[in-house]
């Protein structure tokens, strides 16, 4: 099975911290980390390759310090990495995103599946997966908590999926090559072997810029853009709320009676 | 040639820009600020920071098709077995008012099978035009096909802007839709307003779980885009007076996408787990101890006619499935008021949940997080308190 994850590098949300006095996001210091959802994808990627055998690829789109989101793949068992990086990738919303992602998945070629966190920590769109599906007409399946079985003896290969919805699941069947988003639910990502760590490390991870990919220079950056961010501003901080401390009976009294109107 | 540039009249080298920027591509040299365009991915993150207006971000106009003849605000009524989401009617509520700024008319997209009925629904919650296109293929959701069928009847009737919900259907079909038509599309708003003057919609949106709030506008692509969180803006009031204008539309086979096949819809068995529709959300978390403890949630949530969330640390120590997980790793909810009992308030717990309208939180350490976003919060052990608010809302 040919798979191709597709991941991205994100602040640690842990970290993130506002200026009270700016009332602006401090970034400086702030860690970067593989999206989490997306280590649920590594993962489901490496047990599918344990299972059916074939090749596992990590890319992701970002700066040079982007490589080290890629390292961390291939220490989980990730086969190759390839890091998608040209200034003229720069202020890309996901239109443009994913359409840089499906052509670096058709110059991969042969790609049976590929998998993606349900949505990134910092953006939380969830748009990109679906985009990458319709830049190169594949099927998709967003939400997944589990893949079911998979036929690759068929023709087409497909595979049963479960999706988690707001009020239960759905099980779906899919023609194979598609996209699959997954959530949570779906695994435990494994820790870094040892092994893993000393391959990632000495492993060689090709830079893609246009050159490779081709792609018009309109339809990339922010001339590929359709959405402009026109302004970005903290939200105004709640004022501090009513805190009662006492006898659990007369704590219970006050709250009722300050929520009574609003129940 | 777009990018980026630092205007140096207008730098004074406050140095804010540079701990505004994710990526470090900014230096300061003699006391001007010095992008690094290798590293800087034109997020505009530095733009919004700098006080002085020194930095710009600048576009290339696009010469696109014409957009002028783009008109009307539609909404796309998700349903399930003919039961249209109550998202649909707080969509109409919102589209009422861009449609009345932008002088124009208000439309609902219905798709499925035996569903022709719906529209009059639609009709008294304020739609002027239904898009009806009734067909088996349409009977439950497929995100392929019910794309390919919005995309023609945007090709056909050019409306300027299309709104859904951010709930799992919405959220994965308009981004199929989006990237069809090339146009923007913006996740999960919590606010839409009309730029009066330049006719166009202005998106704001969370980010970095609402941390910052970002706004969004695609000026030169139609429809704008937007898919809406639940539960923010109200639902429009049903009037059986209103009419409007029912169009019926024919799904072209051709289109259907025959590479996915809906086999089956579980219904999970507790029907109190759907967080996104809930009014009310009791949660629970680590202080519960254990397991067995989520009773006294579940009793409480019943007292009061809520819905039963959890945080990470409950759900990982297999206290409570993960359909119930609140946060940054499970589901991002806003329901009127939201009650977490036991929860410490770890950043990734408050990110799926702070943007809920009413927050009251019971914890028995007064440094708990929780606290500084709760409205309402009790400083004691929560197996006295809630079983007291339980006896309460039982006998109200």
């Amino acid at each position: 099975m040919n798979i191709v994850v597709c991941i991205k590098q994100v602040p640690d949300t842990v970290d993130v911290r506002i200026n009270p006095e700016t009332n602006t996001l401090i970034r400086e210091g702030v860690e970067s980390i593989i999206n989490p959802f997306d280590m649920y994808a590594i993962e489901e990627g490496v047990r599918l390759k344990e299972r059916f055998g074939g090749k596992v690829t990590a890319v992701t789109m970002g700066p040079a310090q982007a490589q080290d989101a890629l390292r961390e793949a291939l220490s989980m068992g990730v086969d190759e990495a390839i890091h998608l990086s040209d200034r003229a990738f720069a202020g890309s919303d996901t239109w443009a995103t994913s359409l840089i992602l499906a052509k670096a998945i058709e110059k991969i070629a042969d790609v049976d599946l590929i998998l993606c966190g349900k949505q990134a920590s910092d953006g939380d769109t969830a748009q990109v997966g679906p985009g990458i599906a319709s830049h190169l007409n594949f099927p998709q399946a967003t939400y997944v908590r589990r893949i079911d079985t998979v036929h690759l003896d068929t023709s087409p290969k497909i595979m049963i999926v479960e999706r988690l919805l707001e009020e239960g699941y759905e099980i779906l069947e899919l023609s194979l090559p598609a996209i699959v988003t997954v959530v949570k639910e779906i695994n435990e990502p494994r820790m870094p072997s040892l092994k893993g760590k000393m391959k990632a490390r000495k492993a060689e991870i090709p830079t893609w810029g246009n050159k490779e990919l081709e792609i018009e220079a309109d339809q990339i950056g922010l001339d590929g853009s359709p959405t402009q961010v026109v302004k970005i501003f903290t939200p105004s901080q709640k004022k501090s709320g009513k805190i009662f401390e006492g006898e659990p009976q007369e704590v219970v009294e006050k709250l009722i009676n300050e929520i009574k109107d609003i129940l | 040639m777009s990018g980026i540039k630092v205007i140096n009249e207008s730098c004074v080298g406050c140095g804010v820009c540079l701990k505004a920027c994710p990526v470090d591509a900014i230096s300061m040299v003699d006391k001007k600020a010095v992008i690094d365009l290798d590293r800087c991915t034109l997020c505009g993150a530095c733009v919004s920071s700098c006080k002085f207006n020194a930095i710009q971000i600048i576009r290339q106009a696009v010469a696109k098709e014409d957009i002028s003849n783009y008109k009307g605000v539609w909404v796309f009524a998700e349903q399930r077995d003919g039961e249209i989401a109550s998202v649909a009617f707080e969509l109409l509520n919102k589209a009422a008012v861009l449609a009345g700024d932008l002088g124009t008319y208000v439309g609902a997209v219905l798709l499925g099978y035996g569903v022709e009925e719906k529209a009059q629904e639609l009709i008294h919650r304020g739609a002027n035009k239904v898009f009806v296109m009734n067909s088996q293929v349409l009977k439950e959701y497929v995100a392929e096909n019910y794309s390919a069928a919005i995309v023609n009847l945007v090709k056909k009737h050019k409306p300027e802007i299309i709104l859904a919900g951010a709930t799992t259907t919405g959220r994965s079909l308009v981004s199929r839709i989006a990237v069809s038509l090339y146009t923007g599309l913006t996740a999960d708003c919590t606010a839409l307003d009309i730029d009066k003057e330049k006719k166009i919609l202005i998106q704001t949106r969370p980010a970095f779980g609402g941390n910052i709030m970002a706004q969004i506008i695609s000026p030169d692509y139609r429809p704008q885009m937007a898919t809406v969180r639940h539960k923010v803006m109200p639902e429009s009031a049903s009037d059986p007076t209103r009419t409007g204008e029912v169009i019926e539309e024919v799904f072209d086979l051709n289109w259907q996408d025959k590479r996915l096949k809906f086999l089956d819809f579980i219904k999970e068995a507790v029907s109190t787990v759907n967080l996104a529709e809930a009014d009310i959300i009791v949660s629970g978390g680590r202080g519960l101890g254990d397991g067995a403890n989520f009773k006294i949630i579940e009793e409480f949530a019943q007292s009061i006619g809520a819905a039963v969330g959890s945080s990470r640390a409950a759900v990982d120590s297999g206290w409570i499935p993960y359909s119930h997980q609140v946060g940054q790793t499970g589901r991002t909810v806003c329901p009127k008021i939201y009650i977490a009992c036991g929860i410490s308030g770890q950043i990734q717990h408050l990110v799926g949940m702070q943007s809920s309208k009413t927050i009251i939180a019971i914890n028995k350490d007064p440094d708990a997080p929780i606290f500084k976003v709760a409205d309402y919060g009790i400083v004691g052990d929560l197996f006295k308190i809630l079983p007291l608010l339980t006896k309460h809302f039982k006998q109200a």
